[in-house]
């Protein structure tokens, strides 16, 4: 079958008609998915090809041929093998929706939100100093204000970069890499020599106490699993319902456009970097309440950087974000049994990330090797984000 | 109170920085020469309409190539001879690895961008992203042990140091090491290249007018290649000075940003490589006062004003000067970007109109 120039005037063509046919919307969702499916598979592949190679490396020293599949075998037990298994790739996942989010949101909007790793600190430490304080009143009133923190926190720091850009240009993956740094350096100066908590080797605040998110349903599951999977349909609703998502999605296409029909883009980049800062907040709300317990003054994250992959993963789409974090979730939890069973080490994940970014990247040769035609404008939308970089003003 | 009136006046601290930035100008130049050669990447790419945010990640892994490499070969041979500076084979042959390494993301990039057209911001990031993955796996697998050394800072000549008003000049440039000093020749050159050669106005035509170069029969396709690839060379060159020369050490995500604050410079220096690099020395000097105030702590009110917040707030204090440079990255991003105008085509795919 030859396929129809791209350029071709759109009228009904009654030549072949076709032999089944499935309702449009699955249609396009299945043609939507294939290139990230296919990407992930091509991702675990070379992963493969990687970890071979590695058993060069550890001992015995030689190609051991089993050790993917044994790897693999671990990775897939860790995550999905029991209901331990299966609750703490839940837990892993919901982080990852919400920075997901924080990413994918901006998508929308043309904005690239790299920073959603410092939003994610400063909403993580803001719901662990007012934990702490509230550790001691009941649990439903201390869990909203801790969380409630966090969420302003985020969006105060996402807040920051928004207003940069609409009102001076600067870009928005400059100055959250910036801010990202500033938010490290400056959360561990705050608890070393101001909220510390007495009695602890490694400088870290008090307990949350009550505002610690409590287990739901089964051990180990906590209340922010819930959130994030409540977030989920929040975010349908405000981005693809709302006056204000319509908003973001029209400044997102084309700025002088919206601002032709009377919009402005400047609130809209300022709206739209602070809820990304405060999905972000919230992803750090969950570590924080969820499963740390309190802060320490070193906290090592890297799931501000996972949202990217999510986010582009899951085309900035909410179902898509879902299925992305599970499958980054369960590898995640999956890896430390991998890391015990195989000898590789759990960074593996990240090259395997990696390489799915690229394959997504690389969407032209995917889509031309395995023969996937373009349907919709899922790659194009995200090709408004270099637009707005290097001096030109943001509007 | 005083003390504040000192910091509204302003004149101990301008006192101080005079008296301070001649003794620590060969550290400001050293911890310019990443962001130097970074932003000669961006300034390459850029220039041919590419925006490169993978620079930090073609840094990162320039360095660790650039140290195992050095490492491995040193291992292999351990009574090899040093040369004049320090200069090694293995330390020469870790910055080949280095470059290479830089050369090899670079074309991925180029890859990604021009030929696939991806969002160029997206393909940048997946380069860091790897970077940041691949090293780090690689790092943990290997645990490398020990290290090639570095490369030696030249001692100039006392009396050229000694001399009155410029002898500080001289000693800022000359008492350095092999890649500081090259740093500072590739800007020259660049400089002169890019506004002086057939390259540099072929270059400069894509980047501005991509569809009028095609015309004109450049190949605007190879231009853009070409230039992303000696960024990569750049880039790897400035991740052989963070192991081979500064630390002779590799550790996770040790470019610690310093790619971006490259892409700030070049925005900063509207994309001339001499004003990049400037942009860079400045982006330094907030690093450096750092270090000044604790090797030489300013006299008198405003150096106690400074010891009692140390007292108090020992992390706080440290942490500040550690913040500065991306403050102030940030801060003139703000005040400048708006003045400063980028390539027009910067950014932008390029596609035949018969190739659709």
């Amino acid at each position: 079958m030859s396929e129809p120039p791209a350029s071709a005037p759109v009228a009904p063509v009654p030549s072949t008609p076709a032999p089944r046919r499935m309702p449009a919307p699955l249609a396009r969702a299945i043609n939507v998915s294939l290139v990230p499916l296919i990407s992930i598979a091509l991702a675990l592949v070379v992963g493969a090809v990687i970890i071979l190679l590695s058993s060069l490396a550890v001992e015995p020293p030689g190609i051991d041929w089993g050790l993917p599949l044994t790897a693999y075998a671990a990775l897939l037990q860790g995550s999905l093998g029991s209901e331990k298994a299966i609750v703490t790739t839940l837990v892993e996942a919901s982080p990852l929706i919400f920075t997901g989010l924080a990413v994918g949101v901006g998508f929308k909007a043309g904005l690239f939100n790299i920073g959603a790793n410092g939003q994610l600190l400063w909403g993580g430490f803001a719901a662990a100093m007012v934990g702490a304080a509230v550790a001691d009143q009941p649990a439903i009133l201390a869990i909203p204000l801790a969380v409630g923190a966090g969420m302003l926190a985020g969006a105060a720091w996402g807040f920051i970069p928004g207003a940069l850009k609409a009102y001076t240009g600067a870009h928005e993956v400059v100055t959250t890499i910036m801010l990202n740094a500033i938010a490290v350096i400056t959360i561990s100066g705050l608890v070393n020599d101001i909220f510390k908590a007495p009695g602890y080797t490694f400088a870290r605040t008090a307990d949350v106490g009550n505002a610690a998110l409590p287990n739901v349903f089964v051990p180990g599951l906590n209340l922010g699993v819930l959130f994030a999977f409540a977030a989920l349909p929040i975010i349908y609703w405000l981005v693809w319902r709302s006056t204000i998502g319509f908003e973001i999605r029209t400044v997102g296409a084309n700025p002088s456009a919206a601002a032709y029909a009377g919009m402005s883009p400047r609130r809209i980049i300022v709206i739209t970097m602070a809820l990304c800062g405060l999905l972000a907040g919230m992803a750090g709300v969950l570590e924080i309440l969820g499963v740390v317990g309190s802060y320490p003054a070193i906290f090592g994250t890297n799931l501000g950087f996972d949202g990217i992959t999510v986010a582009l993963l899951g085309r900035a789409h909410p179902v898509g974000i879902l299925f992305a974090s599970l499958l980054l979730g369960g590898m995640r939890a999956g890896a430390p049994l991998m890391q015990i069973q195989a000898d590789i080490p759990v960074e593996i994940i990240d090259v395997i990330q990696a390489v799915i970014l690229f394959f997504l990247a690389a969407d032209r040769m995917v889509r031309h090797v395995f023969r996937v035609r373009a349907v919709g404008a899922a790659p194009e939308e995200l090709q408004t984000i270099t637009r707005s970089y290097g001096g030109k003003a943001a509007v | 109170m005083e003390v504040i009136g000192d910091f509204v006046n302003g004149i101990p601290i301008l006192g101080y920085l005079i008296e301070t930035i001649p003794a620590i100008a060969p550290i400001i130049l050293r911890l310019a020469t990443p962001i130097a050669l970074g932003a000669m990447a961006g300034v390459m790419c850029e220039r041919s309409g590419v925006v490169n945010i993978g620079i930090e990640g073609m840094m990162l892994t320039g360095a660790f190539a650039g140290f195992m490499a050095a490492l491995v070969v040193s291992e292999a041979f351990p009574e090899e001879p040093t040369w004049i500076l320090g200069m090694s084979p293995a330390l020469l042959i870790g910055v080949v690895a280095a470059v290479l390494a830089g050369v090899l993301l670079s074309v991925v990039h180029a890859w990604l961008s021009i030929s696939m057209r991806a969002d160029q911001i997206i393909s940048g990031t997946i380069i860091n992203l790897a970077a940041l993955g691949i090293t780090g796996y690689l790092n943990r697998l290997i645990k490398p042990l020990g290290s090639a050394g570095t490369f030696e800072t030249w001692k100039p000549p006392e009396a050229l140091v000694d001399l009155p008003l410029v002898g500080w000049i001289f000693d800022m440039f000359l008492a350095q090491g092999p890649l500081v000093m090259a740093a500072v020749v590739i800007v020259v050159i660049l400089q002169i290249m890019l506004f002086r050669s057939r390259w540099g106005l072929r270059t400069r035509a894509v980047g501005e007018n991509p569809k009028a170069a095609d015309t004109v029969g450049i190949n605007v396709i190879v231009v853009r290649y070409r230039n992303v690839i000696i960024g990569g060379v750049f880039a790897g060159l400035a991740g052989a000075y963070l192991t081979l020369e500064a630390t002779g050490s590799f550790q996770n995500g040790m470019t610690a940003g310093r790619g971006f604050i490259a892409l700030a410079a070049v925005i900063f220096g509207r994309w001339t490589p001499v004003g990049a690099f400037i942009g860079a020395l400045l982006f330094a000097s907030s690093d450096a006062i750092g270090v000044a105030v604790r090797l030489n702590p300013p006299p008198g009110e405003l150096g106690n004003a400074l010891a009692s917040v140390q007292a108090s707030f020992p992390s706080l204090y440290n942490n500040f000067f550690a913040a500065l440079p991306y403050v102030v990255t940030i801060i003139i991003l703000a005040g400048v970007v708006g003045r400063s105008v980028a390539p027009a085509a910067d950014g932008q795919p390029y596609e035949k109109e018969s190739a659709t």
